[in-house]
């Protein structure tokens, strides 16, 4: 009796136990397919990489010395990279596919004569935007897969958790996908090194327009509560007078509800929102400004104004609150800047490479802004290479990035150097119209200190090589 | 049923010691990161295992906890620069205290309602950090300085410092909880545990009990906070979600609940499986999409069969094995660690309820 009674209480105590474990396996499950449906089945860069491993020794008939194993993770035939990418959780709606696109890039090099004869055989790790997890699968890439070096890994938060690991172990860490300023310290750093437009110079340039074109208008932030947003704000409080904001509003990503901000937004009086916010979080400010009357001019940095991106979320967190709207719609008029081509310009040299490749290597993915990302900074890794050597050591490619890199796919010139890691200088201002991003003006150009002049980038930009692959 | 006597268990844990140098200096210094993982997850586990299978009540909010030690650790670290065995000793301290005023309110919450309330705290307190950013670095974190000492020498893996500063840890913890579990404390946890009336009828203060094992509990997670701040050497919000919290009961479940070696398992699934699915499923060429959902599948497929082939977990499961071949005397289906039935001295000191209970095993 007493054992059948101590068996009941067990049960008991178990089941909800068992109940709450199972629920929680769905729900971790579930959080991790809600990816966006462009990112499911794209190429993978090993399988790639490997299939063309003999056409790419074939085609290093360049002269030079023979190839040898001079660093960690080169061979004679291959260079290994790593990464950490959030492939699952909330960051992977449009941020998966950069990774993807990076490896149809790399598919493309190695199927026309890899880098001098080596193919790039890039291995990214999913760390679920989670720093913790960050940590794990770059010690796996670093110690155990012998990584030559980390390229592009994404996010703030999660990047921090390896920077100083990654340059106590002197790997490479080079183009970090994250526009903090704190990849650019060179002297406590070195390996680390920015590669897209930081938000500083981002805010800088968002906020002179702001100044010029809405002067004697109502002006308010919004932004994500950390780095990001900060960063964002401290540009454009450099170049749009205090007098002229009204409201300062910030959200932090782990909470979807910004009604309270937006309500906020609305009680200012506010004639115009600048928005440092990642994607989901400036649907979320569209479309409850929509359910609170609320319809200032919206202005948003980069990372967060993807049209295609957009324009599917605006649509599916409009049919989760039993709505139908026309994300494309809803978009037009937003502006904000671009420091890559834009999309729609499909006479650009660039944007058709990159296009012809994707179409190629990656083609389920849609053309959108994350995989231009992707193949663009993949192109500069290249470039990197190509400076670097035949048999590079991994402090070679720092050196090759410190002696500056000419300017590729973007539009502004890196600013690499030896006291500089810090990529991208400038951008344009675009407008959103019909889904499709409108350049404005000229390229803008400036620095991260509060007086630096806000300058014109003079000169065209130089065409995409014919061949596609940078010049050695 | 055959018990551990404390020279066994200080026995095992120095087997153990010695076989996680030998292991450490062998194996290649990723593996070595991966040992110092299980050792922080088994810390947590080890903690959580004891609340919930012993003194029956369950926890969401143990990831929460490990928040605590790991910032308390990185504050510590950061400001004062203490060495690290006296900030241990701090992040558990502290961590016991902040256990002990969630134990207060748990000692009055039942069943789901606790689990809510612990659910309230796992969710509510990394956000914490972002209210205020000054302190805690926002999103951002603290970064965390840890080194090997100097008189390992420079060419020393801090990858294998960190592994053998983490097992240490774990393996006193366990030592601790299985002397713990084996004494008077633990006797009334699990009489509160079969019957909340009969144990206060015979004696034993149910909330004192109850709270106690939460301090218990918290303090084996702060220290596991503070463990996994020295190994990713970064303390942030991110690190301490909700999915924390859970997988450590996952942990818990999968091993064998209530039982230590159980939690051991439980980590050992946990840590190694994501990695090696991992392995397998970029090794294979599959599309991204499909390879980096397979660890999250086979981390459900792993739970639903340990549940329905070994409902005891892995533990459960290793005796039934041994059983077969007459290397355990325990059934199956008994909850390990089994009580001190063998001890006149110690019983003397129980209720005859619970005398009598403990004497079927």
């Amino acid at each position: 009796m007493k054992r059948s009674d101590r068996m009941n209480r067990s049960r008991r105590l178990r089941l909800p136990a068992i109940a709450v474990a199972a629920a929680a396996a769905l729900t971790v499950a579930a959080c991790s397919s809600s990816s966006s449906p462009s990112s499911s089945a794209s190429s993978s860069s090993s399988a790639g990489a490997s299939s063309a491993a003999s056409a790419g020794s074939s085609a290093s008939s360049s002269s030079g010395a023979a190839l040898t194993a001079s660093a960690p993770g080169i061979t004679p035939t291959t260079i290994l990279i790593g990464s950490h990418q959030p492939l699952t959780g909330p960051a992977a709606p449009g941020y998966s596919e950069i990774a993807p696109a990076s490896a149809a890039y790399f598919d493309y090099v190695n199927a026309h004569g890899g880098v001098y004869g080596r193919t790039i055989d890039y291995k990214y790790l999913d760390d679920a935007y989670n720093p913790t997890q960050t940590a794990t699968v770059v010690r796996q890439l670093v110690l155990q897969d012998n990584v030559y070096a980390i390229f592009d890994g994404l996010g703030t938060p999660t990047h921090l958790a390896v920077e100083s690991f990654l340059n106590a172990q002197k790997v490479p860490d080079v183009f970090v996908a994250s526009g903090c300023d704190c990849w650019n310290e060179p002297t406590t750093d070195p390996e680390t090194t920015g590669w897209q437009l930081d938000y500083i110079r981002e805010g800088k340039i968002l906020g002179q327009y702001v100044a010029k074109h809405f002067a004697g208008k109502k002006i308010a932030y919004f932004y994500q509560d950390d780095e990001f947003g900060m960063d964002g704000v401290k540009g454009l409080d450099d170049e749009i007078p205090k007098s002229a904001v009204v409201s300062r509003q910030s959200y932090v990503d782990t909470n979807v509800n910004v009604a309270p901000q937006v309500a906020a937004l609305r009680a200012s009086g506010a004639q115009v929102v600048v928005s440092f916010s990642i994607p989901a979080f400036t649907a979320l400010l569209k479309l409850t400004s929509l359910k609170l009357g609320f319809s200032p001019t919206l202005v948003v940095s980069n990372v967060g104004s993807d049209a295609i991106t957009l324009s599917g979320l605006l649509e599916s967190f409009a049919k989760q609150g039993g709505a139908t709207v026309n994300g494309n719609a809803l978009t037009n008029g937003i502006i904000t800047d671009g420091y890559l081509p834009t999309l729609g310009d499909t006479s650009n040299s660039w944007i058709a490479l990159f296009k012809k490749i994707h179409d190629q290597y990656d083609p389920k993915a849609p053309f959108d802004g994350n995989v231009e990302y992707g193949e663009a900074v993949a192109y500069t890794f290249v470039q990197a290479m190509l400076k670097a050597g035949r048999n590079p050591t991994r402090a070679d490619l720092l050196t090759a990035i410190n002696g500056g890199l000419p300017q590729g796919p973007a539009v502004a010139p890196y600013a690499f150097s030896a006291t500089d890691h810090a990529g991208v200088t400038g951008a344009y201002i675009g407008i959103i119209n019909n889904g499709v991003l409108k350049q404005e003006g000229p390229v803008l150009t400036t620095d991260t200190s509060a007086t630096g002049a806000i300058t014109t980038v003079t000169g065209t930009q130089s065409p995409a090589p014919a061949s596609g692959i940078p010049a050695p | 049923m055959r018990m551990q006597s404390s020279p066994r268990i200080l026995g095992a844990a120095l087997v153990t010691a010695v076989v996680i140098v030998f292991l450490s200096i062998k194996l290649d210094t990723f593996r070595d990161y991966q040992i110092a993982e299980i050792a922080v997850e088994v810390t947590a586990v080890a903690g959580l295992t004891v609340l919930t299978g012993l003194s029956g009540q369950i926890s969401l909010g143990n990831g929460a906890f490990m928040a605590i030690g790991a910032y308390t650790t990185g504050l510590l670290l950061l400001h004062l620069s203490w060495p690290f065995i006296a900030v241990l000793v701090i992040a558990g301290l502290v961590t016991a205290a902040a256990g002990a005023v969630v134990g207060v309110a748990a000692a009055r919450l039942r069943g789901p309602y606790l689990a809510g309330a612990t659910l309230l705290l796992g969710v509510a307190l990394p956000s914490v950090a972002d209210a205020y950013q000054g302190t805690f670095g926002g999103d951002q974190g603290l970064n965390v300085v840890f080194t090997t000492p100097t008189f390992l020498g420079s060419t020393f893996p801090l990858t294998r410092w960190q592994a053998w500063v983490c097992s240490a840890v774990a393996l006193v913890t366990l030592v601790l909880l299985a002397n713990l579990g084996r004494s008077r404390v633990g006797r009334s946890w699990r009489a509160v545990r079969d019957d909340e009336v009969a144990a206060a009828l015979a004696g034993v203060n149910v909330a004192r009990s109850r709270v106690l094992a939460f301090v218990v509990s918290a303090a084996c997670a702060g220290l596991a906070g503070a463990l996994l701040a020295i190994i990713t050497e970064l303390v942030a919000p991110g690190a301490f979600t909700l999915t924390l919290s859970i997988s450590l009961l996952t942990a818990a479940v999968i091993g064998g609940l209530g039982t230590l070696s159980g939690a051991v398992w439980g980590s050992l699934v946990i840590v190694l499986v994501p990695t090696y699915a991992t392995d397998v499923a970029t090794s294979h060429g599959l599309s991204t999409a499909v390879a980096s959902n397979i660890p999250v599948a086979a981390y459900g497929v792993i739970l639903i069969l340990v549940m329905l082939l070994f409902p005891q977990g892995i533990a459960g499961a290793v005796r039934w094995f041994l059983g077969l071949f007459g290397l355990s005397s325990a059934p199956t289906w008994r909850r390990a660690p089994a009580p001190d039935a063998a001890r006149p001295a110690a019983l003397l000191a129980e209720p005859p309820e619970t005398r009598e209970k403990e004497g079927t095993q």
